[in-house]
């Protein structure tokens, strides 16, 4: 049986998409943004310089971006899908071999005056890529394991050019997101066992290749105390943030560990302890529900979608969204190890701003064009 | 199509999954976090007040030291030291070069202060010149607009106004060095001193006072951010002496050139008044470092300066030592007052012959005539009579030879000798080793204090410890009264017998030292000499009309001694002299006994002391 939505027109004019935009969802957005503006003025130690200000500004333009990319049609975006991977894919490659390199670990260039770290944008595009090829997939094909091969090779691609960089952390969220998106594609579990079970293996040999740093995180991690003054300071300065803070927290501005810099990184990596310090246990919760509230909406956005390369999108990114969000809180309270991972829209970063809010803004495409007329999958097939 | 119907709900299936995952794992960060914030929040607290507050210890002042009425002998004095705290100033160079205007820097210094500077973060003050004076200071001050970064420390450094004049009783303080501080880390606050001698080290713990403690809040670089509680701590305690500055000033005077000490005693109740050292040494040089070639000068001086000879000091106490053998006799019934011995000039005991200071003897003397010329025979006799074990008990009793209560931190315990001790080193105790032990010679070594409390002990009849302590805390301290002290077990009427004898010697014609005689008619001294020889004389030597002792060189001279009480008939001050290799005690001994006698009759200390001289202190 066929929706009557479904035959409704396939392009529409802008205040109709305008309308369709969910404003509850940018709604949420702001006051995301709104927690990293107290974040970043207590930060300053109550001072809107240098974080909080620009901040804002930051999020401002990243609004103008995610409206804007919402209002392109979403059958738009897929054709870009392959040329964007392809595009992110050269600057990887590109940044692998001349980027600079920052805190150890996130490779950057500098592209008109606006730093580009490219492996944020490539799990945009590679989400894209990815949904596009599953896409055209019939069930019949995504049975057939040669059709996934080369999706396949578009993950470990730009995984292994991240790993070059080396950022071990965005790596592994790469791989990780890619492999969403299969499972959300109806890839067989039985593939994913065949793929996962030699990992141990792999790990093993893998971690005789890390870096010093990379092998010092995961020791650290795994004894922080070893080493309180050295790489397990950050962990353990953490830790005593959020814990000293208790439930209701020590007070706007009133954190020790924050105010008096005991607290490292705390405008970007920990920047969830600093909250904690502050607004305790209850204004830690919050933020985890606002962002819980924030993929959960992604992701009925992606049930809502009417076309698999909407669904497959607005998954991934919610995916992605998901895994930026467990991994920067997971590692601010000691639970995994550290990994230069900011907190969407909390965090003090520029260019990780616009790249979050592009992705929302393709999330906020596939809202707005969860009903159009799709190529089908017949039709190429 | 319905292969896509397919598709869309495998993928519903998988995202409500992955939905289902998501809320899962964020649970589990919730409840992660409730154990970090809740369940374990109390250590976490614990940590981060460890992080953020920072217990500093404060200095406490050091407590003072008085004399006996309330002069200041051991103070403190405001040091002002100029520092450069570096993040203050544009230019630490310029700044140096500007203050090197007002106060003279050398290049040395500039080095070190720029080597600090670049060493510590630049919020640490950097000490730029020590010891500033009133003047330089001000200077500072004044030009304090020019000098960004350099502000103006006021601490503490001690001060002793009566310098060497009571440098051996008063003592000295010095820094700490590693090993105190590895055992008491409090020492290394900074301005804290170390008490090293005298009083100062005998009570150094009550004068250093207790530590106060401020919390600070520092951030992760150290920097004090805010001072959350202040806790002062305790100012050391007074300590008042038993001293009076103005009679140990007095003595050292009458002391002069020669290396000698002197004790002036309080006979009833052992309060020290006056305890003098020639020569003596500054004790303010060790607060910032005795410079080599003065350290150096005192190690060599064979007149050894450093010393306190009055504690430390042995010497052979020679005739002085006569009134314990005469006691010793007296009460073993040994020799009674009315024994007389016939002093023929020489006595043989044995095969050996020992000889009387007086060529061709004294003829036949009681214990008084003994006494008052000094006789050796007489002596030699009556210690070969009593017995070397009952002489060195009796000499015990008296505070001879044994270890004196003295609240000083050094004294030595000397030696008057027993038959077991001898022994003990394997040889035979010889009876002519009790001959001579009869006139205070052979084995016998004593201190001056120890001679002045035998005779305030002879002057009284009480076992009078001799100390120099009198109020601590606001409290005369046990001791300051007369009946504090208990009798000596000894009989009163040959006490008062050895007394005549002593009076005899200084006021009858034909004492051996009427030199000791006070002027005027108010009080009379008793007293004795005693000239004991540091090399043996040899028989040659005894037999040349022309030998002098005096014109042997310096270090093989007799020592010269003279103890002394007065009044004879109310004794209250008790007096001991030693110059050393002086000769003779009546001739170099004496005169200075009798002259701080008189110093001690017109002063007076013992009647002139406030019950609390930290109130006369204040008001000075």
């Amino acid at each position: 049986m066929m929706d009557r939505r479904l035959l409704r027109e396939t392009s529409f004019g802008l205040a109709a998409k305008l309308w369709q935009v969910s404003w509850l969802y940018v709604l949420m957005l702001c006051a995301l943004a709104g927690v990293g503006y107290v974040a970043l003025y207590s930060a300053a130690g109550g001072s809107p310089e240098p974080y909080a200000d620009r901040h804002v500004m930051r999020f401002a333009v990243g609004l103008m971006v995610l409206i804007g990319v919402a209002m392109v049609d979403i059958r738009v975006i897929q054709k870009l899908a392959w040329p964007a991977y392809g595009v992110c894919l050269v600057l990887l490659a590109v940044v692998a071999r001349f980027g600079h390199v920052g805190k150890g670990a996130q490779r950057w260039i500098e592209f008109g005056g606006l730093q580009i770290q490219p492996s944020e944008m490539m799990k945009i595009a590679l989400v894209l890529a990815l949904a596009s090829w599953f896409h055209r997939a019939s069930w019949e094909r995504i049975g057939n394991p040669l059709f996934l091969i080369p999706p396949l090779i578009a993950i470990l691609l730009p995984v292994g050019l991240i790993l070059k960089e080396p950022n071990l952390g965005t790596a592994l969220i790469t791989a990780m997101l890619g492999a969403t998106i299969f499972f959300a594609a109806g890839v067989r579990w039985w593939k994913f066992l065949l793929v996962a079970l030699p990992v141990p293996l792999i790990a093993r040999i893998a971690y005789t290749h890390l870096h010093g740093y990379q092998k010092a995180r995961i020791e650290t991690f795994l004894h922080p105390e070893s080493d309180p003054l050295g790489a397990g300071y950050n962990i353990i300065q953490s830790k005593i943030a959020l814990g000293s803070g208790g439930m209701w927290g020590k007070g706007f501005l009133q954190g020790t560990q924050g105010q008096l810099d005991f607290l490292p990184e705390k405008q970007t990596d920990f920047i969830f302890a600093l909250i904690g310090e502050q607004f305790g246990l209850v204004g830690g919760l919050a933020v985890m529900a606002l962002l819980a509230l924030i993929i959960l909406g992604g992701m009925l956005i992606a049930l809502r979608c009417r076309h698999q390369f909407g669904r497959l999108v607005a998954l991934g990114i919610s995916v992605n969204l998901f895994l930026y969000v467990f991994v920067n809180i997971a590692m601010a309270m000691g639970a995994i190890p550290v990994g230069g991972v900011p907190l969407p829209l909390v965090s003090h970063g520029g260019s990780a701003m616009i790249t979050v809010m592009l992705g929302f803004g393709v999330l906020m495409s596939v809202h707005v064009h969860r009903d159009v007329e799709f190529s089908t999958v017949e039709d190429r097939f | 199509m319905r292969r896509d119907t397919k598709r869309t709900g495998v993928f519903t299936r998988r995202a409500l999954l992955l939905m289902g995952g998501q809320v899962a794992l964020l649970g589990g960060l919730g409840a992660r976090l409730y154990q970090v914030q809740v369940v374990d929040a109390p250590r976490y607290k614990m940590l981060s007040d460890q992080n953020s507050v920072s217990a500093r210890l404060i200095a406490p002042p050091r407590g003072r030291i008085l004399d006996r009425v309330g002069t200041v002998v051991g103070g403190n004095k405001v040091n002002w030291s100029a520092v450069l705290i570096a993040e203050e100033t544009d230019n630490v160079e310029a700044t140096l070069a500007v203050f090197s205007q007002l106060v003279p820097l050398d290049d040395h210094e500039k080095s070190r202060i720029l080597r600090e500077v670049h060493r510590h973060r630049s919020f640490i003050p950097v000490l730029v010149k020590d010891f500033l004076d009133w003047d330089q200071m001000a200077r500072i001050e004044v030009n304090a607009p020019d000098l960004p970064g350099v502000a103006v420390d006021a601490g503490t450094t001690r001060i002793y106004p009566f310098g060497e004049k009571l440098a051996h009783v008063v003592g000295y303080v010095a820094p700490p060095t590693e090993a105190d501080v590895a055992a008491d880390p409090l020492l290394a606050l900074p301005g804290i001193r170390i008490g090293r001698a005298g009083v100062e080290k005998y009570h150094d713990l009550a004068l250093r006072g207790h530590a106060g403690v401020v919390e600070l809040e520092v951030n992760a670089v150290g920097r004090v951010i805010r001072e959350i509680a202040r806790q002062e701590g305790t100012p050391g305690e007074t300590v008042g002496l038993t001293i009076d500055a103005d009679l140990q000033q007095a003595v050292v005077g009458h002391l002069g050139d020669e290396s000698a000490s002197a004790v002036v005693l309080d006979c009833t109740n052992g309060e020290v008044l006056a305890m003098a050292t020639n020569p003596s040494f500054d004790p303010s040089l060790f607060d910032s470092g005795v410079p080599q070639a003065q350290w150096q000068a005192w190690i060599s001086d064979e007149r050894r300066p450093l010393l306190n000879k009055a504690t430390e000091g042995l010497y052979p106490p020679g005739s002085t030592f006569k009134m314990a053998v005469a006691m010793a006799a007296l009460e073993a019934h040994a020799l009674t007052p009315t024994d007389r011995i016939f002093c023929k000039g020489y006595i043989d005991v044995g095969n050996a012959r020992f000889h009387c200071w007086k060529r061709g003897g004294h003829g036949s003397l009681d214990l008084y005539g003994g006494l008052k010329n000094s006789c050796d025979v007489f002596f030699y006799e009556t210690a070969r009579r009593t017995g070397i074990d009952r002489i060195s008990a009796m000499a015990h009793r008296f505070g001879l030879g044994t270890k004196l209560d003295i609240d000083l931190p050094a004294q030595r315990v000397g030696l008057v000798p027993t038959r077991e001790w001898r022994q003990a080193q394997g040889h035979p105790w010889e009876i002519g080793d009790t001959i001579v032990s009869g006139i205070g010679q052979g084995y016998i070594q004593v201190t001056p204090l120890q001679l002045a409390t035998y005779v305030a002990r002879v002057a009284t009849g009480r076992a009078i410890q001799p100390h120099v302590t009198r109020v601590m805390g606001g409290e005369i301290q046990p001791g300051a009264d007369s009946l504090d002290w208990p009798l000596m077990d000894v009989t009163d009427k040959w006490l008062a017998l050895v007394r005549s004898g002593m009076w005899a010697v200084v006021n009858e014609p034909g004492g051996t030292a009427p030199e000791a005689r006070l002027p005027g008619s108010r009080w009379q001294l008793a007293g004795k000499t005693g000239s004991a020889q540091v090399i043996r004389v040899s028989r040659a030597e005894r037999e040349d009309t022309n030998f002098n002792s005096a014109k042997l060189p310096w270090k093989l001279r007799p020592q010269a001694l003279f103890v002394a009480f007065a009044p004879y008939d109310a004794p209250r001050y008790a007096v001991s002299v030693v110059v050393e290799h002086g000769n003779a005690g009546a001739e170099e001994a004496a005169p200075i006994a009798r002259d701080i006698m008189m110093e001690a009759l017109t002063r007076d200390p013992a009647n002139r002391a406030p019950p609390n001289p930290e109130q006369v202190a204040e008001k000075s």
